[in-house]
């Protein structure tokens, strides 16, 4: 699937990154930012889940078009349970 | 043999698309019970170790570089480097399990595990005079439980099927034309990796100043 082989500065890169992210992360919960320390905490996980997804799980390599496909339509899956499930809940006290 | 291999990655990815959706309904559970018991789950999330939670990212962003560089190694062909870096797969798996049970042991201390003996006494955060209802405070640590219990267990089947790789690895089984096993646990173990990415913000971070 990926047979050419990443140079090993690339997964040091991404490593260094991810740590990076995960110290400014734990920082920034110090910080009271009001409702934005959850929208800078979940921004800066999925900056993280993105690095994984596309360097070490070779998603940006691939030249298998079906894993795209999978990991595409597992998200939207997942993007339908929560939007319509917090939709119901966030919305019950509104009448 | 190439479609082979194919089919199997794509079935890997299948299952973790199953993963996603398993792990997803336990987030969406959390996200409820939080907007529901926004003040419990707060004074919760507080008495949970910041600093072990961010060691313990530490620890599996590391794991992670390791399984991705023995993938990368066995397709060079360099079997002991790849036996290497598997070896320390499983110290950073083993660390992460043990760091994880320190904290597990240090709630059971402070009876915050759910059950009988549960006992949680905190104010509502920014109104000292008023109590947090230890009901509800009790659903957050069921959520913790459930989810760190969930996502532990992955790690130590993930530390298993990587102890019997490291063997197979050892005797020369993987090599540039066939390394589809170390891949596919490579890409389960990154999977579980991004679950504890989502799972440390949520729990342990956005509470912390409210």
């Amino acid at each position: 699937m990926s047979e050419h082989i990443l140079p090993i500065r690339l997964y040091v890169t991404i490593w260094a990154a991810l740590l990076c992210l995960t110290v400014i992360t734990a920082a920034v919960a110090f910080v009271d930012l009001g409702a934005f320390n959850t929208v800078v905490a979940l921004v800066i996980a999925s900056a993280k889940a993105l690095l994984v997804v596309l360097f070490f799980m070779h998603v940006k390599y691939t030249s298998e078009k079906m894993t795209k496909v999978v990991f595409v339509a597992a998200l939207f899956w997942l993007l339908i349970l929560l939007t319509l499930s917090l939709a119901d809940y966030t919305t019950r006290l509104w009448s | 043999m190439e479609q082979q291999k194919h089919a199997a990655t794509l079935g890997m990815w299948l299952f973790l698309g199953t993963e996603i959706m398993f792990f997803g309904g336990m987030f969406c559970a959390y996200l409820i019970y939080r907007y529901w018991y926004f003040n419990e789950f707060a004074a919760s999330s507080r008495t949970l170790d910041i600093w072990l939670g961010t060691i313990n990212t530490a620890v599996l962003i590391c794991s992670s570089l390791t399984v991705a560089l023995a993938v990368r190694a066995t397709q060079m062909g360099r079997r002991k480097l790849t036996v290497l870096l598997l070896l320390a797969t499983l110290v950073f798996g083993l660390a992460f399990l043990g760091i994880k049970g320190v904290e597990w042991y240090d709630k059971f201390e402070e009876h915050h595990i759910p059950g009988a003996s549960f006992h949680f006494e905190a104010a509502v955060p920014q109104h000292p005079g008023l109590k947090i209802d230890p009901q509800h405070a009790q659903i957050f640590f069921s959520l913790y439980f459930a989810m760190t219990g969930m996502h532990a267990l992955h790690m130590i089947i993930g530390v298993g099927l990587f102890a019997v790789l490291t063997f197979y690895a050892w005797r020369g089984r993987y090599g540039p034309d066939y390394y589809t096993p170390l891949e596919n646990a490579g890409l389960y173990w990154h999977f579980v990796d991004i679950i504890w990415i989502y799972l440390f913000p949520l729990l342990y971070l956005i509470d912390r100043k409210k």
